[in-house]
């Protein structure tokens, strides 16, 4: 009797260590086809042309102004939403800690985390774009202006977070020292604590950019999209996401593989990111260890 | 000399500036330095406010400005918008009812397949694996929250519903022979459909959702598990008696979560859906979501049909919204943990 009870107990468990061990795989299994297939895909399509060509020309196979238009607008939506959210952070760990309103900012933050960014789209749309039409009478006019404040909205609460934390993990010796010496507090700020804790803040700045890279619903009605090399950014302007979702949605074959080339830059680009937020983690926690 | 001048040179401690002449001199200069200092704090204070309350206004700026682009349907026309299935922007009729269901019915097909695959993973990374391998595995599993959710997309619409496209009439044939639920797997083996929405979902959140366990299930306190080994209990009885009792919140909190991504998602879904805004039995079916029909139709749109779709978008963030609040109510648990830890 008991020994069938044990024989069922350890059966359960065997089971159970299975099951977490086939589901470990299968995410990893999944991890695998998926960026085989982005991989092998692009792969065919990878080439100088790529890199030369417009959009305007699909057939020659080139990508070129919607890679452009991608590096203009994560690095305006970088410019704008890094400062704020670096500041917001500082904010809610120097001087709202503790408060009512700093909870409630961390937990509006946490929320604009995860809100859908289609309705960032949107929002934008109605902020932004809309007013612009106004202005220019008439015509919609989708900007890549638009397109970045759609991105940098994104961003913002990614390094509002990392800021946050990255700062709460300095010690506390660090601010009374400083403090002691007499040394107003935004010096404090903006001299000690940012400075001691850059490395973590330029972890969450990648980790962001990592984010917005591969952003398709917010910039469907922002920045629209551009078959033509534009580097305005009051014009519309071309993005690989667009593209690629432009691309896929068409029905010939020789677009859907400029879209996995484009998929394959993204997913490329992404990787490298994660790849070295993790060197600079890794290097800060030995350092510190 | 005002007193509190005298005070501020005594406790800067400068003998210097007490001793001559200069002494007047000197704490002006020190007294006007830290009214600048207090000046400059202030301000700086001020600038770092607004900033941390801008992310406050972004919030409530795209609840009130869908709400504002979608007044013509959503303040006109609320009974009918809210339950209507009819979405003909040629009759200009605008129900919410297919979109509606559709969001619902791939997120919870989504969250059904994730909550066990999640919990099996975090599972095996506090539990099963050696310890040289968890960090590897857990990174290789957040490696996969990384990928952007258009590559998802593509797979899923060029490989992965080839893939459901030839196991469909196999599901037809066995689950769709039941008594209850088989109604629900019937339908033409199109791969495309409620399903593949879902299970290409599912694999979106399942990094979300293993990573918050897997913190969850490490804020448990060591002796609670030793003790429980100690008595003879196995890693699964550890597990489902002592871990998911006491991380039960958390756990919930982190399965809201990533309801809350699957229910935003657009990119993903958009390409394996099919797009008819029909409501029925089968999973097979090709269906709508929020997202989807907004991202499809936006551009195209006009007058009153694209307010609809901007209504459509408030109410995907006010759902989106009570989602993720019970998920952050639930998760400041965790956080507590954390800050105890």
């Amino acid at each position: 009797m008991n020994t069938a009870l044990q024989w069922r107990r350890h059966l359960l468990d065997q089971l159970a260590r299975g099951l977490g061990l086939c589901a470990t795989a299968l995410g990893l299994l999944l991890l695998v086809w998926i960026l085989w297939v982005t991989l092998s895909r692009g792969a065919s399509a990878l080439g100088p042309r790529l890199f030369t060509q417009i959009t305007a020309h699909a057939e020659q196979g080139g990508l070129a102004n919607a890679i452009v238009g991608s590096l203009i607008m994560n690095l305006l939506a970088l410019a704008m939403c890094a400062p704020v959210g670096v500041a917001a952070g500082a904010y809610l760990s120097e001087y709202a800690d503790r408060t009512r309103l700093g909870t409630v900012l961390r937990f509006v933050n946490d929320i604009l985390l995860s809100a859908p960014s289609i309705v960032l789209g949107l929002f934008v749309y109605v902020v932004v774009v809309l007013p612009m039409s106004r202005l220019s009478g008439g015509s919609v006019s989708f900007s890549g202006l638009a397109g970045a404040i759609a991105l940098a909205l994104i961003g913002l609460p990614v390094i509002v977070r990392s800021t946050d934390e990255m700062l709460r993990l300095l010690p506390s010796t660090l601010r009374e020292a400083t403090l002691a010496l007499g040394i107003p507090q935004w010096k404090l700020v903006v001299h000690v604590l940012l400075r001691a804790a850059s490395s973590g803040i330029a972890t969450g700045v990648l980790l962001a950019l990592a984010r917005l890279a591969g952003e398709t619903a917010p910039l469907l009605f922002s920045a629209f999209g551009n078959n033509f090399m534009s580097i305005d950014p009051l014009d519309k302007m071309a993005s690989l996401p667009v593209t690629i979702y432009q691309y896929t949605n068409a029905p010939d074959p020789r677009l859907h593989t400029i879209a996995w080339a484009g998929a394959l830059l993204i997913t490329l680009a992404v990787l490298a990111l994660s790849l070295l937020t993790r060197l600079i983690v890794h290097r800060h926690a030995i350092r510190h260890d | 000399m005002p007193a509190h001048a005298t005070a501020h040179a005594l406790a800067s401690g400068s003998d210097r500036s007490r001793a001559d002449g200069q002494a007047a001199a000197g704490s002006h200069a020190a007294q006007q330095r830290s009214r600048r200092d207090a000046r400059h704090d202030a301000w700086f204070r001020l600038a770092l406010q607004g900033c941390a309350l801008l992310v406050l206004a972004s919030l409530l700026g795209a609840a009130l400005s869908t709400l504002w682009g979608g007044r013509q349907i959503l303040l006109h026309d609320t009974m009918g918008f809210l339950t209507s299935s009819q979405w003909n922007p040629v009759t200009g009729q605008y129900g919410a009812l297919a979109p509606v269901f559709g969001t619902l019915v791939t997120s919870c097909i989504a969250l059904l397949l994730a909550a066990p695959v999640s919990f099996g993973i975090a599972f095996f990374l506090t539990e099963i694996a050696p310890a040289w391998l968890r960090g590897p595995v857990a990174g290789a599993i957040e490696l996969l929250a990384s990928i952007p959710s258009i590559i998802y997309g593509m797979w899923g619409l060029f490989v992965f519903v080839p893939f459901m496209a030839s196991i469909e009439p196999t599901l037809s044939n066995t689950l769709g022979r039941l008594p209850v639920v088989g109604t629900l797997f019937q339908g033409p083996p199109l791969g495309l459909g409620l399903l593949t929405a879902g299970v290409v979902l599912a694999v979106m959140i399942v990094p979300f959702i293993t990573a918050i366990m897997r913190e969850a299930f490490q804020s448990v306190p060591l002796r609670l598990k030793e003790s429980a080994h100690a008595l003879g209990s196995t890693s699964w009885e550890v597990v489902w008696n002592i871990v998911l009792p006491y991380t039960r919140q958390a756990v919930v909190g982190g399965l809201f979560l990533g309801l809350g991504r699957a229910l935003g998602e657009t990119m993903a879904v958009t390409f394996v859906l099919g797009n008819s805004y029909a409501i029925g039995y089968s999973l097979l079916m090709p269906g709508t979501t929020i997202s989807s029909a907004i991202a499809n139709e936006f551009n195209e749109a006009v007058g009153n049909h694209r307010s609809a779709l901007i209504a459509l978008g408030f109410l995907l963030f006010v759902v989106t919204f009570v989602v993720l609040l019970c998920a952050r109510l639930m998760l400041r648990q965790l956080a507590k943990h954390g800050d105890a830890r």
